[in-house]
């Protein structure tokens, strides 16, 4: 029992290191990118407008300003992500019909 | 147990690994900026999208009266379209980023017109707060990336399986012209909306060959991504798929 107990505490912190691993190197890759590689949006989008004589207005909520954007993004990222993972839960673990013990099969 | 430590390891890798995506401080993507249409091509897009957003409305409201099994699928495509549509991706073969849509999945799974609408929901969220889009203009990114995305990523999947292509492929397929059609209509919009004098299909052919070093391989990506999830909710929960009539009864054996 208490071998199973450390086994699961040794995977719980190799998801964290994984998970901490994953958030350093995304932030970095994408914070460092942010420089050199424009979205299509800039580069196609906003480009031709302007050759047209169009150009992007202030938004009408401007949260393009400093670090608030980052955190907007944040704070939507985590809600989306908390929502998707709960109404995954809710479909995969909840209420995944069971016939006669056994989960549903399904034909190739 | 191992089954149990990998459902939580997936419940919570997978949404951690969505939400590192969003942490960048600017928003790349396919939405038409605010101010960039002229006010009367904004107000066509609007008068295009509204019939189609009603529509949706009508639809989830009438389901939700008969059944309320299918709103936890509502809520996961409702988040993943947000989160897949303002999530950057950088493509090492343009050396730009862009994003994937998500509306051929949720095309597929929800059908086109619950779809539409939660997709203008997620472009009015990110038009409000996250600067990503704009409000003069969601009519046509409704269009673009919801109405044209969700009813390719439909129409495609009904297609092949109406002549028996098998789901993985049907599903990459309907994904990857569902993102080719969202940016398509970009182009149109952006073409109609900017031309001025100048002639339409010359400057829309000069917009939609900018997109495509982009878009080529995210429309692949996005065709990768709408398979996978098609595939895992047919072998998790097939009764699903037929609730929402994505599988016939038949191909679901108990």
């Amino acid at each position: 029992m208490r071998i199973q107990d450390s086994r699961f505490k040794i995977q719980n912190y190799r998801i964290m290191f994984l998970i901490i691993f994953l958030l350093i190197t995304c932030y970095s890759s994408l914070v460092t990118a942010a420089e050199k590689w424009p979205g299509v949006d800039e580069s196609v989008v906003e480009k031709y407008a302007k050759e047209h004589g169009r150009e992007a207005m202030t938004p009408l909520i401007n949260t393009d300003q400093g670090d608030l954007l980052l955190f907007v993004f944040l704070l939507a990222g985590t809600i989306g992500g908390f929502a998707a993972g709960y109404y995954w839960r809710i479909l995969m673990v909840e209420k995944t019909p069971r016939i006669n013990g056994d989960k549903q099969k399904t034909t190739g | 147990m191992k089954i149990q430590n990998l459902k939580i390891r997936i419940q919570v890798f997978i949404p951690v690994l969505f939400g590192c995506f969003l942490f960048t401080g600017n928003a790349y993507a396919m939405h038409i900026s605010e101010g960039i249409l002229p006010w009367n091509w904004a107000a066509l897009w609007f008068v295009v999208a509204a019939p189609f957003v009603a529509v949706g409305l009508h639809r989830l409201k009438k389901l939700s009266n008969t059944d309320l099994s299918f709103k936890p699928l509502v809520g996961l495509m409702a988040a993943v379209v947000f989160i897949i549509s303002c999530m950057p991706i950088p493509v090492p073969t343009a050396g730009t980023c862009s994003h994937p849509c998500g509306t051929g999945m949720s095309g597929i799974l929800l059908g086109p017109t619950i779809s539409i609408l939660i997709t203008a929901v997620a472009l009015l969220i990110q038009a409000l707060f996250l600067a990503h889009g704009g409000l003069s203009t969601w009519g046509a990114d409704i269009v673009s990336m919801g109405i044209m995305g969700s009813l390719a990523g439909f129409l495609t999947f009904r297609a092949l399986r109406a002549i028996k292509i098998n789901i993985p492929i049907a599903g990459f397929m309907a994904g990857l012209l569902a993102d080719w059609a969202t940016y398509i209509t970009t182009s149109v919009e952006l073409a109609s909306g900017i031309k001025g004098d100048s002639p339409f299909m010359p400057l829309f052919w000069k917009i939609l060959i900018a997109f495509i070093p982009t878009q080529l391989p995210l429309g692949i990506l996005e065709g990768a991504m709408t398979a996978g999830m098609v595939v895992l909710l047919y072998k998790k929960r097939p009764d699903l798929l037929v609730k929402m009539r994505v599988l016939k009864p038949e191909e679901v054996a108990a």
